[in-house]
């Protein structure tokens, strides 16, 4: 065995050019092989890449799919996200634990199935869903439960359960997946015929500049959900002093709610090449890398095949497209189910094969990015939006949408409405018509932007999505009546402080406070004190946290606590006393009382 | 006019905050001209025999006993400071947090290094008081109203925080007094 482990890892790290930059992939290729890292495993490659050992398990610690413990041959990862929850996600779940007589994080005593929860599986308009090894299962009930354990019993395939394949390319052979696309609404900017390479065509006629000048005149702004000028962003890369420069796109899609990236990957993968590389060309790289999140595996096979037709048709690799001298390359780098690795920063240490930990700024990753050197990144609905303003023109993209925010966005939706899925919509629409659009309308609240956003209220269904309004990366979740916004808002939270890298103590410890204060209110032991405690740490983890993630954690309480006031003051009482409700003394000497065998002590007061 | 009551305590301390006070040294015979003092270790005056404006609580809360003591002084206290880590945070008596009961027990008195104990007997004795399942920082079992940092704050740190309020004058720490690393 350990000489297998040793030959193993040895010839793994040799394919990789001994390149420690390279960690990630490294790692999930030992992990294929041999099932888990083991702490010899983690000796072999330090070894081998004359690293620090303790770097490389930091690396193997920080990440949800890499295994530093032996896993069940089958590994069900049932999404604990807040759609597939309210599909009915925690019967599910409830049930697989009583199937398989164990808990979640635990194996089968036959070790042949491990039970874990993950975050947001970006699968909220077909859930409840699952990823077992890899494969995605969607629509699970409590009916088809039976089904899987013991089909995973029998066979550990996972993909035996797949019986018909989704719409699209999702039953193309390189896929070969039930997910379905849910295109409810097509738009002029992504979802229509597009003339195939004209974009770059038009690109490479023009010169680089000119190019970013297009962008900018066709004021697109990111879509990844910050909504920076893309044409400002290629610009600062532009002048950037460096020998090399990186174009990475941003395929992470871990937002709680938003999947429209994964359809957008399944049906436009061209788009989003071509728009990369239109990068390319505009900032001076020679090299792409498009990080796609753990949980979209599955579309690995079928994005490289897409890669290797490009680079055979010419539209890839040296001298592309018959233009001299301009040479471009795309990787695909895999993540390992780390949310906080959508976060620029922490996306670059996760390709240079370090722990996905956001970086302080400056230096900017315009200047100083991947491996140094000055850096795009872009989101993949941003690229998709790239090529087609350069096939239709920046003035004909420009004119849609409304005056700040041009052309179209794809919103996710999901949670209580007749019609989940995605909708290609200029804008400018308010939520209200958005709500008509996706059969929502007896909406309680709906969640614009993913838990990072904010929880709007009926008083708020008049506002309008766009950049100075509502802005959103895509993510919309409907709340219908009987719904409980608090513990919704719970829910969120729960979700960063497993999200959270640590980094920051804001982050790490405040967002535990908030949900401990969130829980009393929940247990109705809340006082009025609470809220104004809510909104002051809420408030010091904004603007004491490092990044994007815990600058944004508290955002489901604060926007629920703003917008939906009467909800929490409902059951808050205020105190007689001074003692604390939620010390419970006879549950606090339980476990005294039942080691030591006796009552507690009465003390006269 | 009476002078204001102060009760002090310690529960799951050292006892090393308590001596802090004692190091305000000869002031303490001005403290006694501002003050006097009820339930406190200092006089030995074990249960309350009136109401108090200030209690300090020094340690967490390990033990039933130690919940009782503290709810009482919430009683009969207009103000509970906290001083100290173990008041405020739990301290060193918290590390056993995390580790179940049982461990913990038998750690301490059947397997630890330094144990002697042919019987193998846990201390079981009816009068002896049950300890929580964790140790408890003051705050989670009653309202604190202030707390003063420190392992232990220092005697300048305990007699600048009475004084201001007693006299109901804001309370001005130079930076040596609050820092500690
Ligand atoms: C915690 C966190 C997670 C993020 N996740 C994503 C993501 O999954 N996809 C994405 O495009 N941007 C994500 N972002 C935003 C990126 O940092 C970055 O702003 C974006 O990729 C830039 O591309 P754009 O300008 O095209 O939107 C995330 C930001 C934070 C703080
Ligand atoms: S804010 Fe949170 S996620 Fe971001 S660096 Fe700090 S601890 Fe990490
Ligand atoms: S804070 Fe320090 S000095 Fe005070 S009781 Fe705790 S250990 Fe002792």
């Amino acid at each position: 065995m350990s000489d297998n482990l040793k030959v193993g890892i040895k010839n793994i790290c040799r394919e990789y050019g001994r390149d420690r930059s390279r960690l990630m992939d490294i790692l999930e290729a030992v992990q294929g092989q041999f099932g888990w890292i083991s702490s010899e495993a983690i000796d072999l490659t330090a070894r081998e890449l004359s690293m620090p050992r303790a770097e490389v398990e930091g690396v193997v610690s920080f990440y949800a799919f890499l295994h530093q413990q032996p896993t069940g041959k089958a590994i069900i990862r049932m999404c604990d996200g807040v759609s597939c929850n309210m599909n009915g996600g925690h019967n599910v779940a409830d049930l697989f634990k009583k199937e398989l007589g164990i808990s979640f994080g635990q194996t089968t005593s036959d070790g042949k199935i491990t039970l874990e929860h993950t975050s947001c599986l970006g699968m909220c308009d077909q859930g409840p869903a699952a990823i077992i090894n890899g494969t995605v299962i969607t629509h699970i009930s409590t009916d088809t439960v039976k089904e899987i354990v013991h089909t995973l019993r029998e066979t550990a395939d996972p993909r035996k359960l797949v019986k018909t394949f989704g719409a699209g390319q999702n039953a193309d052979r390189l896929i070969q997946s039930m997910v379905t696309n849910n295109i409810r609404k097509h738009g002029p900017v992504i979802f229509s015929v597009m003339e195939p390479f004209l974009a770059l065509k038009n690109a490479l006629a023009m010169n680089p500049a000119e190019v970013i000048r297009d962008i900018k005149t066709a004021r697109l702004r990111g879509r990844g959900g910050a909504g920076f000028p893309t044409g400002m962003k290629w610009d600062f890369t532009r002048e950037a002093e460096g020998q090399r420069r990186f174009v990475l796109c941003n395929a992470d899609e871990g937002e709680p709610g938003t999947f429209k990236d994964r359809v957008l990957l399944t049906e436009c993968p061209h788009m989003v090449f071509e728009g990369m590389t239109i990068a390319g060309y505009a900032i001076g790289a020679e090299e792409g890398i498009v990080y796609l999140r753990g949980e979209y595996q599955y579309l690995k096979n079928y994005l490289e095949n897409v890669l290797a037709e490009r680079r055979e048709a010419g539209l890839l690799g040296k001298n592309l497209a018959g233009k001299a001298g301009f040479h471009f390359t795309i990787r695909i780098q895999m993540g390992a189910g780390a949310y906080v690795c959508g976060e620029e920063t922490a996306l670059i240490n996760s390709c240079e094969g370090l722990r996905g930990e956001p970086r302080d700024r400056p230096p900017f990753r315009a200047q100083q990015g991947y491996l140094g050197a000055p850096t795009v990144i872009n989101n993949v609905e941003t690229f998709c939006c790239v090529t087609r303003i350069l096939e239709k023109g920046a003035p004909w993209f420009a004119q849609i949408g409304s005056q700040a925010s041009s052309g179209t966005k794809l919103f996710s939706v999901s949670g209580d409405c007749n019609r989940p899925g995605i909708y290609e919509l200029p804008y400018g629409i308010t939520l209200k018509d958005l709500l008509v659009e996706v059969g929502g309308e007896d909406a309680i609240g709906v969640q614009v932007g993913g838990p990072s956003g904010q929880c709007v209220s009926p008083a708020g269904f008049n506002r309008i999505i766009c950049y100075e309004d509502l802005a959103t990366g895509g993510s919309i979740i409907v709340f219908g009546p009987g719904r409980n916004i608090i513990e919704i808002a719970g829910q969120f939270l729960d979700f960063f402080i497993e999200e959270s890298c640590g980094w920051c103590v804001p982050c790490r410890v405040g967002n535990v406070l908030l949900k401990e204060r969130v829980n009393k209110i929940l247990a109705g032991k809340g006082e009025p004190e609470d809220l104004a405690y809510l909104e002051e740490l809420g408030k010091t983890v904004k603007t004491m946290s490092r990044c994007g993630l815990g600058q944004t954690s508290p955002n489901p309480v604060l926007t629920t606590l703003q917008n939906f006031r009467g909800v929490y003051e409902k059951g808050l009482k205020k105190p007689l006393d001074k003692m604390q409700r939620t010390f419970d003394l006879d549950s606090a000497l339980q476990e005294a009382v039942r080691i030591q065998g006796r009552q507690p002590v009465h003390f006269q007061d | 006019m009476d002078k204001p009551k102060v009760a002090t305590a310690s529960l799951a301390g050292c006892f090393g905050c308590h001596m802090s006070l004692l190091d305000i040294d000869d002031r303490i015979l001005k403290l006694i001209q501002l003050v006097d003092f009820d339930k406190s270790p200092v006089d030995d005056i074990k249960k309350f025999t009136d109401r108090c404006a200030v209690g300090l609580i020094e340690g967490g809360c390990a033990n039933e006993e130690n919940v009782k003591v503290l709810q009482d002084f919430r009683r009969h206290c207009d103000l509970l400071i906290a001083i100290g880590e173990c008041a405020i945070m739990g301290g060193l008596p918290a590390m056993r947090n995390g580790i179940p009961v049982q461990e913990c027990l038998a750690e301490a008195y059947q397997k630890g290094p330094t144990v002697h104990n042919p019987s193998q007997q846990i201390p079981n004795d009816p009068e002896l008081p049950l300890i929580l399942d964790r140790v408890y920082p003051a705050h989670e079992v009653v309202k604190i109203d202030y707390q003063l940092p420190g392992c232990p704050p220092p005697a300048d740190t305990l007699w600048e925080a009475l004084v201001a309020l007693l006299n109901g004058k804001p309370l001005h720490l130079p930076y040596e007094l609050i820092k500690y690393d």
